[in-house]
């Protein structure tokens, strides 16, 4: 098991988010998290790299216990990568720039090699002449591409994916999935935040359906949208489906 | 006419200190504002109210009695600290208790345009997306790195356009310095009133030589942020 979350809490003030969760991540699993808005799903995904501090519970990730305040969270981040809804790319460097900041300055890497494996990436995600743009120059789906291309860079044994199609006009919706779903043919330990269930179905090994702080219900995306037992479940994807 | 031509020697040279004392102040206020704006970013409460405490005193008190404060009540307090320790049997090592003029005016300037300045920094670092900085600390950036490389960098665009005021309010607060005799602009016009009794010919010409550096300076920093827009 790469992740293992024991009783994760968290609270915003008075506000309970996470209510209780538990949940184990296997190498290689393709997890896909859905339910309403507000449910709590990117805080859980936020908590996973410490975005969000948890209010308790423990969260282990490849061996790390994250919840430990010994351990070297900045460590640890770089095995787990995260696409944000809204790319938040560095506006101020270029595409190249963009994806060779953290491998150089955190990992150490050579200039050079950040470079070579920068263009490799930049290749693998069908951006090769976008190198020297800056990303304002760049469309909605190009940007979300740099972004998996940025978080790659650092070699993550994780990948964390926020809704990262939903800023998106739909017609640039396909490009990023394509991305992703090479990545999950790859063997990348994925966990994705997604409304998207052509991809839950295609490629998601697992289906959690979330709903006010707690997993009500998981299983083979067969299971969950052929045969739902919650009800929840059920009004959920009866309103999305 | 005839009283302008005279004093407008000395009064350049007065403008030229004026100017230099403007640049030195904004450079040390830049230094002190980029820790004492970070100090109230801190997450460590004691480093925040420290930062908070300095900004408050310095932007909340006038400048003219800051001035008068560290020219004339440092030398007091060293000399009431000097005379304490005397009295307690201490051997005296000290006689003359005033502070260097240049000094105490380069230290007042900074002290007071570090925490406008530190304001100025802080909102610049506010005003970047907290995307921003998630997306560098997801990476495996610590939070030093993290303001390195990306928050203060796009910070510094966003900063140039106040700074560029702080700089003109500076440079006509630097008048003040004339109440401890400091000879820049309005204290060599001072003494030129004095000496030709032109009073209004060279208060005129004071402002408009003011008036001329402040307009040239502010165009500076139009082109300057024109420069930068374009990357
Ligand atoms: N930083 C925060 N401070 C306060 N409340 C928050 C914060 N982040 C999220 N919340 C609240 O937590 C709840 C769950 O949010 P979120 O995890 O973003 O849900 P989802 O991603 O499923 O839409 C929402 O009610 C939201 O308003
Ligand atoms: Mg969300």
């Amino acid at each position: 098991m790469i992740i293992k979350i024991k009783d994760l809490y968290k609270n915003f003030g008075d506000l309970e988010v996470l209510k209780g969760i538990n949940c184990s991540i296997k190498e290689k699993e393709v997890v896909v998290v859905i339910g309403p808005s507000g449910s709590g799903k990117s805080t859980f995904l936020r908590c996973i790299n410490k975005l969000e501090e948890p209010t308790s519970g423990t969260i282990i990730i490849d061996g790390y216990d994250i919840t430990d305040p010994r351990t070297d969270i900045n460590y640890v981040r770089q095995e787990v990568g995260m696409v944000f809804q809204r790319f938040n790319l560095f506006p101020h460097k270029t595409v190249l720039e963009n994806i060779t900041l953290a491998p150089v300055k955190v990992r150490n890497v050579s200039q050079e090699e950040a470079e070579k494996t920068a263009r490799e990436l930049l290749q693998k995600v069908g951006l090769s002449d976008k190198a020297e743009a800056y990303p304002s120059q760049l469309s909605g789906g190009q940007q979300q591409r740099v972004a998996i291309a940025r978080a790659l860079a650092m070699r993550p044994k994780i990948m964390l994916f926020d809704e990262p199609t939903s800023a998106l006009d739909p017609e640039m919706v396909g490009e990023v999935l394509a991305v992703m779903k090479q990545l999950a043919r790859e063997g990348m330990t994925m966990v994705v935040v997604t409304h998207e269930m052509g991809f839950a179905r295609e490629v998601g090994d697992r289906v959690i359906f979330m709903d006010e702080g707690r997993m009500v219900e998981e299983g083979t995306p067969e299971q969950i949208f052929n045969n739902a037992q919650n009800p929840r479940t059920q009004l959920f994807l009866s309103k999305i489906l | 006419m005839e009283n302008i031509l005279h004093a407008l020697p000395l009064m350049l040279e007065g403008a030229g200190i004026s100017l230099i004392i403007t640049a030195v102040g904004i450079i040390l206020g830049s230094i002190i504002g980029l820790a004492a704006g970070l100090a109230r970013l801190s997450r460590n409460k004691l480093v925040r109210l420290g930062g908070t405490a300095y900004v408050d005193f310095f932007r909340g008190s006038p400048l003219f009695v800051q001035i008068m404060l560290i020219y004339f009540g440092i030398p007091g307090l060293l000399k009431s600290l000097h005379e304490y320790w005397v009295s307690t049997g201490g051997e005296p090592f000290m006689t003359n208790f005033s502070l260097n003029i240049w000094f105490a005016a380069i230290l007042s300037i900074s002290l007071n345009s570090g925490a406008y300045i530190a304001e100025i920094f802080r909102a610049g670092v506010q005003s970047i997306e907290k995307g921003q900085i998630e997306a560098a600390r997801s990476l495996g950036m610590n939070h030093f790195q993290a303001m390195r490389y990306v928050i203060l960098p796009q910070a510094f665009k966003r900063v140039i356009p106040p700074m560029g005021n702080e700089f003109i309010m500076l440079l006509k607060e630097t008048s003040l310095l004339s109440v401890i005799g400091f000879e820049e602009l309005a204290r060599k016009t001072q003494l030129e009133v004095a000496r030709t009794y032109a009073t209004f010919e060279l208060w005129l010409t004071a402002a408009f030589i003011y008036l001329i550096m402040t307009f040239t300076f502010s165009r500076l920093v139009d082109r300057l942020e024109e420069r930068l827009k374009t990357d």
